[in-house]
């Protein structure tokens, strides 16, 4: 059997999906269910003096109708931040309390106050309009920049400073930047981003009125650890009376990790009203509500020799929180950030000091890539300045200062195991036709179009494992990940696993990878995922580190199904455990034609007996089943890396930037499924690109979001985007047995920066911020046209 | 969406007599539809006219083109008449939002609507159109009033829609990135009797641009409005482009109709 470890094996989920069969959390309908609508605060800041539900409460069909005070009665948690950040004075950072339905006063518009359920979703929405809401209007924080001179908007958190934090030697960089020929400076707004998963948020809750269990079908990316929070810190229910399941799921890029104020309220209503409880978001509230993305404001530094060497690094950033710390909120713009901030160079001294502050905005969380982005954006912009200030080409200098040697210590925390800068970027110049730009950017010129070019090169860190070393950094949770292999006695597989798909295809990658352990054909394989009845615990899929530690899991369950599976078919075979290799999915005596296939194998560990006679193919101590389980916890976080070079064609009248030639090329180490990784890969981009050309969240003085439609919201397009011109290489991670390393987020991360700097190419260096919209441009190149002349 | 009455005329004369002040046609339903989702319009009566035959349809004859009011964008797109006697016009429809749009949007709907990022409007302008209701038949300089406003009175009823052919024509938009509406968008069409330069998207209402038109009187060439000021006092300004770059792109995009005409 031919190994389908790098095999095109097309996606065994398409086919539902692509005829509408796919089930979603909303295609599901419990008898007897209710309908939730959700009370939402229109101001970005206001107390609340008073909520009148009496005439709403007497409306048509309406159920119950539960506010903050309730929640607040029956002592239900809160959101929660998941992990601990430190300043750098040592104390500890401030979190205001983020109640699931907000009593006193609400900090951003959409946050939630109170709740109506009712026996159709027209009386719900009729009801809703029938509750008064008395507010004393606040003014509102909403600018990032000013946020830390403002009016505190949480008690006792002054300055609106959640903290100050630091990583890396501000006295050595400083030493090293008194020896510069030259520093670079930068300053530079990394732009709101608003997910926009294709699937709005959703819940329905199923309160079993006789095993008291409550049933919390949810669009999470993490069901496992929605279920934690919600019983550790909402007191919900115990765990054990708590099961959450996430079926398909339509995109989360991570908007759909938190466990969110509606999935909180409903599963303690539901056993409140007892009664089934359906919530599904409309759009507007997704884009109100959703967790954000992005948004820094950083000023960087980088000190460089006259001959293009780094000497030292600076980055000040200011991050935004919006209103409350949420679960990766406020590690997202730390150490997601913060160490990939000196690139995939060899930068002698560095540090990263990140202010994260609170708004009256949604709340910030992960947006794919999380913080690699906005890391990977301010080092290479600044690295194309300094290439441009020193007169140099952009390939050059990134060549002159890359490590060579692997694995290879990271300035500010990561020993990278395996990478090879130089061949990647080598290979993206050679696949971009780098050395004809010029000829095609006269081309451009004789049409009247201005053409740049870009080029950016990235490591990324994710996985994000190990769990001692994550839990050191202030995680609440270890982050391995699970899995449970079972054979049926007729010979199917069923895998399970602890990680989450919502579009990563794990159906097919997981059971590539069992197919090629257990040689077991792929069509009796399946990927059971997403419910916390099924399978062990699961930490989640977020950080690309569903392959490289969810996958290995799986490998390792497999792995030990092979040695038990060694020791029956010994035991059948009359040989010891050490005569029998393994392969293609039969277990052979050495040098003889004695054999077992798996599946006889796994039928004798179910049947352990025969007719007449005492006999068992079981090996002494060894139980019956074939059913083994495995958590893995990786040595370290996983490096994939890359260079990206696009090119841009402007039409200086009207200021449009046409995306013309994009080229990838990635190591994520070993590839398991290419068509599926190419797959990943253009999502990433259309994502990064949606950042440099298109997207930006905007809100108004007053804390409105201006931007809360597809009218206003610019989201990108598939005819807005070129060919991809996608390439690999390959260096193998050596912290897991496949050598692979996640591909989710590349895209993202190496998209914005490669697209922003071929447009600033194009426009002779002239800075512009982030998105570079047609009338930005056209504003870059109507003043380049002024200085020109004045130059001439 | 607040509960209404659905009526389905079976002619014009029905759907005249069960409008009132409180009503609204349904034609494609793109737009109000959305807007009564989301709770921005509410109608007593709702009165389909997608079943009345006499209104859609395309007719050259000679001089014009003239077409029914519930005729979809698609239709126009693809009419093998409309592309070869106002190629522009079929180019216009093209490019109105998205397939499910153009699927199921109509012209009488879209200029009964008048949004001020509408693309016919700017047709109807330059192509000196005719609009016929069931009992008058309106210029369209006199038939577009202001933002969302017509002279339509509530019980009329558009039956159709008559172009001239010009000579030559093109319609150039800069299409607001994020819903594909017209930032701005420029029809120029060259007519025996004149020229018009209708200008949609700029402004609270479309208009024609005379001094655009006066400067391509004279010489029919994109640099013939090199000197023409336009003053970006009276035009919209929103997150994607400020009066300013609206009132520049108004000659940029005339220019390229100009140019590609
Ligand atoms: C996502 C989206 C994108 C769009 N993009 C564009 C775009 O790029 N450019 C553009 O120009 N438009 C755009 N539109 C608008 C669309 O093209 C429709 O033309 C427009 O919505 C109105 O046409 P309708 O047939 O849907 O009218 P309806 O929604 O059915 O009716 C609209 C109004 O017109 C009145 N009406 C309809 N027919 C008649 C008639 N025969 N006589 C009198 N009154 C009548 C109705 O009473 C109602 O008040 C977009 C719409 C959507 C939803």
């Amino acid at each position: 059997m031919a190994s389908l470890v790098g095999s095109r094996v097309e996606r065994k989920e398409d086919k539902r999906f692509l005829t509408g069969k796919g089930r979603y959390t909303s295609d599901i309908n419990i008898a007897n269910q209710t309908y939730a609508i959700f009370i939402r605060s229109p101001h970005a800041r206001a107390k609340i003096k008073k909520i009148d539900t009496s005439k709403a409460l007497k409306s048509s069909g309406v159920v119950d109708i539960l506010t903050g005070e309730h929640i607040a009665q029956d002592k239900i948690g809160g959101l929660i931040a998941g992990w601990a950040i430190r300043s750098e004075d040592g104390s500890e950072m401030k979190c205001p309390a983020n109640p699931p339905l907000a009593k006193d006063s609400v900090n951003f518009v959409g946050d939630p106050i109170a709740v109506v359920f009712a026996e159709t979703l027209d009386e719900a929405r009729a009801a809703a309009e029938l509750v008064k809401v008395d507010y004393k209007v606040l003014k509102a924080v909403s600018n990032l920049g000013e946020a830390m001179n403002s009016e505190a908007i949480h008690d006792g958190i002054d300055k609106n400073l959640c903290y100050d934090w630091l990583l890396g030697d501000r006295q050595k960089t400083n030493e090293a930047f008194d020896k510069a020929d030259k520093i670079i400076k930068l300053d530079i707004v990394n732009n709101r981003l608003i997910p926009n998963a294709m699937e709005p948020r959703a819940c329905v809750i199923d309160y079993n009125t006789a095993s008291e269990e409550i049933t919390c079908y949810t669009t999470s990316q993490n069901p496992h650890l929605s279920r934690l929070i919600m019983s550790a810190f909402g007191g919900v229910a115990p765990e054990n009376k708590l099961r959450v399941v996430a079926p398909d799921v339509g995109g989360g890029f991570g908007s759909k990790i938190n466990l969110y104020n509606e999935e909180i309220v409903c599963s303690w209503a539901s056993k409140k009203i007892e009664r089934p409880i359906k919530w599904v978001a409309e759009r507007t509230e997704s884009f109100l509500t959703d967790t954000h993305g992005r948004d820094h404001i950083t000023h960087a530094e980088l000190a460089v020799t006259n001959d293009g060497k780094f000497l030292g690094f600076k980055n000040e950033t200011i991050a935004n929180l919006g209103a409350y710390a949420r679960v990766f909120g406020t590690v997202t713009p730390t150490y997601l950030f913060g160490p990939c901030a000196t690139g995939v160079y060899i930068m002698p001294a560095a540090y990263s000091n990140v202010k994260a502050v609170y708004t009256n905005t949604a709340p910030v969380d992960a947006y794919r890539g999380a913080g690699r982005p906005e890391a990977t954006y301010t080092i290479e912009r600044i690295v194309d300045k300094a290439a441009m200030e020193l007169g140099m080409d952009p390939i050059e200098i990134r060549m002159k200062n890359f490590p060579t040697e692997f694995p290879f210590k990271q300035t500010l925390v990561h020993q990278i195991d395996s990478g090879d800068y130089v061949a990647g970027l080598n290979k993206a110049k050679e696949m971009a036709d780098y050395d004809g730009f010029a000829v095609r950017k006269k081309e451009s010129e004789s049409k009247g179009k201005l053409r740049g070019i870009g080029v950016t090169s990235y490591f990324e860190a994710c996985g994000i494992a190990p769990s001692p070393v994550v839990m050191m950094l202030g995680c609440g949770v270890g982050l391995w990940e699970s899995a449970e292999v079972r054979f049926n006695p007729t010979g199917q597989v069923t895998v399970y696993t602890g990680s989450h798909s919502h579009g990563q295809s794990h159906q097919t990658t997981f059971a590539q990878i069992a197919a090629d352990e257990l040689g077991v054909p792929i069509e009796n394989i399946d990927v059971v995922h997403g419910d916390t009845d099924k399978g062990t615990f699961g930490m989640g899929t977020y950080g690309s580190r569903s392959l490289t530690v969810g996958g290995i899991a799986i490998v390792n369950a497999c792995k030990k199904i092979v040695n038990k599976g060694k020791r029956i078919a010994a035991k059948m075979l009359e040989a010891s455990p050490d005569e029998i290799d393994f392969k293609n999915g039969e277990f052979v005596v050495a040098k003889s034609n004695k054999k077992k296939t798996i599946g006889e194998v796994a039928f004798a560990s179910y049947l352990p007996g025969v007719r007449d006679e005492v006999k068992s193919p079981l090996p002494e101590g060894d139980e019956p089943g074939l059913i083994e389980s495995s958590f893995f916890d990786p040595a370290n976080f996983s490096f994939p890396a890359g260079s990206h070079i696009c090119e841009v064609e402007i039409d200086p009248e009207t200021g449009h930037v046409k995306l013309d030639k994009y080229t990838a090329v990635d190591d994520f180490g070993t590839i398991v499924n290419p068509l599926i990784v190419e797959g990943q890969v253009h999502g990433g981009l259309a994502q990064g690109i949606g950042q440099a050309l298109y997207e930006n969240a905007q809100y108004d003085d007053s804390g409105q979001l201006i931007t809360a439609s597809y009218m206003d919201y610019t989201m990108p397009r598939a005819d807005d985007l070129p060919d991809f011109n996608l390439g690999f290489t390959c260096t193998k991670a050596t912290t897991n047995p496949l050598g692979v390393k996640g591909c989710g987020e590349a895209g993202t991360i190496a998209a914005t920066p490669t697209v922003m700097n071929a447009v600033i190419n194009a426009l002779g260096g002239k800075e512009i911020s982030l998105p570079a919209t047609a009338e930005k441009v056209w504003k870059a190149c109507k003043e380049m046209k002024k200085s020109n002349a004045k130059a001439a | 969406m607040k509960t209404f009455n659905y009526h389905s005329a079976k002619d014009v004369k029905e759907a005249s007599k069960l409008a009132s002040s409180n009503s609204a046609f349904l034609a494609g339903g793109m737009t109000t539809i959305p807007s009564m989702k989301l709770g921005l319009a509410s109608y007593k009566d709702i009165i389909d006219i997608k079943r009345i035959k006499k209104l859609t349809g395309i007719k050259v004859s000679g001089k014009t083109v003239t077409i029914g009011a519930t005729t979809k964008h698609s239709e126009v797109a693809s009419s093998k008449d409309v592309k070869k006697a106002i190629p522009s016009l079929a180019a216009l429809a093209e490019g109105i939002g998205d397939p499910q749009v153009r699927n199921r949007g109509t012209i009488g709907g879209s200029i009964a609507n008048n949004d001020p990022a509408a693309d016919y409007p700017s047709a109807c302008i330059a192509l000196n159109a005719t609009i016929h209701t069931n009992n008058r038949s309106i210029d369209a300089e006199k038939f577009f009033r202001g933002m969302f406003e017509t002279c339509l009175k509530s019980t009329e009823v558009i039956e159709t829609i008559e172009f001239s052919i010009p000579e030559k024509s093109s319609y150039q938009k800069l299409p607001n990135p994020a819903s594909r509406y017209a930032i701005i968008g420029v029809y120029v069409a060259k007519h025996k009797t004149g020229i018009n330069v209708g200008v949609t998207g700029a402004k609270s209402c479309v208009y024609n641009d005379k001094d655009l038109a006066g400067a391509l009187t004279k010489n029919f060439s994109s640099s013939a409005i090199d000197s023409v000021k336009i003053s970006s006092s009276g035009m919209n300004s929103d997150i994607h482009a400020s009066s300013d770059y609206r009132a520049n792109m108004v000659k940029a995009f005339t220019k390229k109709a100009v140019d590609a005409c």
